[in-house]
């Protein structure tokens, strides 16, 4: 990472055409630490997150998102989403080095290789993405989110459309390998915030609420009976709205 | 996927080979059948004779046509993309040419043609430009219809990483959009030999449009047919040609089923 990772805080509500959105609330994303975003579908997790991004939301957000560093966002955020968001034509290794392609840049070569074998795609290096099964695809997703090595990372849903075993594995090595950054996940399911967050918020109508993560550093074990019941305890909170 | 390719070509050899032989051999039973005149209808045996002894004329004609075809079809197809392209780089290029361009694609062709001998004479010329009057717009708007439909979420992802939108055109909106591309090049391959053969009823001095003009006037229409069978033989060829390459389009930069 170039930079050290910022802490990031946005406060506001926002709207859509004159209906609310969401309700006046402070979101705190400690820096080089997993925030959790939980919460029903429509509610704006991933406004709150497109926001942070500098991306279009089609909603009239009022308030401010500033970072403790006072830089600009915009160059310090790497993006990873539900779909892959992999070019077809490209091998794996052309699509991890897109964004210098995009930039103009020449691609650090041996970085990627690094990134490849690290997130175990070694042997799918070559192969255009039609060939690859939807695990290896979110691994090649993560891999360029990874290329990107930008200090925060906004995570929307990245897992979701994966199996429960490959979505497990796919936790571990986000996990391992995005820890140290500021990082923003977008999620429906307790159960991922339970392992990944250092902290969970709940978002609502009402606004946001703070959840209880499970002691001990992420990434928490699947099976850890303390996860399990912070898993249990998010469900809980979740079905309560 | 080679092998493929190779199945689904002679697969398509055949069934052409076959369903020619059907119309030639149904053409040869209503010319029997209805016993008609030979400068009425002339049988199929007897058409090709005619190509074979006029060989040379229908040849030298031929190639004005094609070369009217492909000039234009060429000239076309690259004015359509730069179309596209600068309509999709610029929103106010958008409002000031796209009525436009539908105003012009409201204007038949055929009309417009003997406007066009006027200006640019009997020559190849005007017959090339209504080729590209013709392919024009469906080239454009096929590949600018693709350009406008790159996934948002790959925009979003160029806009984080800080491409500029010049690469993002050039390394995502116009490869996402060759599929479309392909689309509208299979309707120039049909439209374009119209065209010039239109180009060519309205004033030429050669091109099989002229020769199978001349040939009816004469009651020969042995030759007009024979002439039409040039034109259709290279109409197929172009097509079949373009479709290859349609299809090597979309597998290379499509998500290829399966």
């Amino acid at each position: 990472m170039s930079a050290p990772p910022p802490a990031i805080v946005l406060e506001g509500e926002a709207a859509i055409a004159g209906t609310p959105l969401f309700a006046p609330l402070r979101l705190e994303l400690a820096a080089g630490k997993w925030t959790s975003l939980l919460g029903p579908s429509g509610v704006g997790k991933t406004t709150i997150l497109r926001l942070i991004a500098g991306l279009d939301t089609g909603a009239q957000f009022s308030g401010t998102i500033s970072t403790e560093n006072n830089a600009p966002l915009a160059g310090q955020i790497a993006f990873m989403g539900q779909t892959d968001l992999l070019a077809p034509w490209l091998d794996v290794s052309c699509n991890i080095n897109i964004g210098a392609r995009l930039r103009g840049e020449k691609p650090d070569m041996a970085r990627a290789r690094d990134i490849i074998e690290g997130t175990g795609l070694g042997a799918n290096r070559h192969q255009r993405p039609h060939t690859l099964s939807g695990g290896q695809r979110q691994r090649a997703s993560l891999a360029r989110t990874l290329m990107e090595d930008r200090p925060v990372v906004l995570l929307d849903e990245p897992f979701s459309a994966l199996d429960a075993r490959t979505r497990a594995e796919m936790q571990e090595l986000a996990g391992t390998l995005l820890a140290g950054r500021t990082v923003l996940l977008v999620t429906h399911d307790p159960g991922e915030a339970a392992r990944l967050s250092h902290y969970a918020y709940l978002l609502s109508e009402q606004g946001l609420e703070r959840l209880d993560v499970p002691p001990g550093p992420p990434v928490r074990a699947v099976d850890d009976p303390a996860t399990m019941a912070a898993q249990t305890d998010m469900y809980r909170a979740l079905r309560r709205l | 996927m080679n092998n493929a390719a190779t199945r689904r070509f002679s697969r398509m050899l055949l069934q052409g080979l076959l369903s020619a032989v059907f119309v030639v051999a149904l053409w040869q039973a209503i010319v029997s059948l209805t016993g008609a005149p030979h400068f009425i209808l002339p049988g199929p045996l007897r058409v090709a004779r005619t190509f074979w002894a006029s060989r040379d004329l229908i040849f030298e004609n031929a190639l004005v046509t094609y070369a009217q075809i492909v000039i234009g079809l060429l000239l076309g197809i690259a004015l359509g993309i730069w179309t596209a392209v600068s309509l999709a780089m610029s929103p106010m290029q958008r409002l000031l040419m796209r009525p436009f361009l539908v105003f012009a694609q409201a204007i038949p062709i055929f009309a417009l043609a003997p406007v066009l001998t006027l200006w640019l004479g009997y020559g190849m010329a005007s017959k090339i430009l209504v080729v590209v009057l013709m392919i024009y717009f469906p080239v454009a708007s096929a590949f600018f219809d693709g350009l406008m439909r790159t996934p948002q979420g790959s925009l979003d992802l160029a806009q984080t990483m800080n491409a500029t939108p010049r690469r993002t055109m050039f390394h995502l909106r116009i490869p996402y959009a060759l599929p479309s591309l392909a689309s509208g090049l299979r309707l120039a391959a049909v439209a374009a030999p119209m065209g010039s053969v239109i180009g060519e009823w309205v004033g030429a001095s050669t091109g099989l449009g002229h020769l199978m003009l001349l040939a009816n006037g004469r009651a020969q229409t042995d030759l007009m047919f024979a002439a039409l069978m040039a034109l259709a033989t290279f109409t197929v060829a172009l097509y079949f040609a373009i479709d290859r390459f349609g299809v090597w389009l979309t597998q290379r930069y499509g998500e290829p089923a399966g």
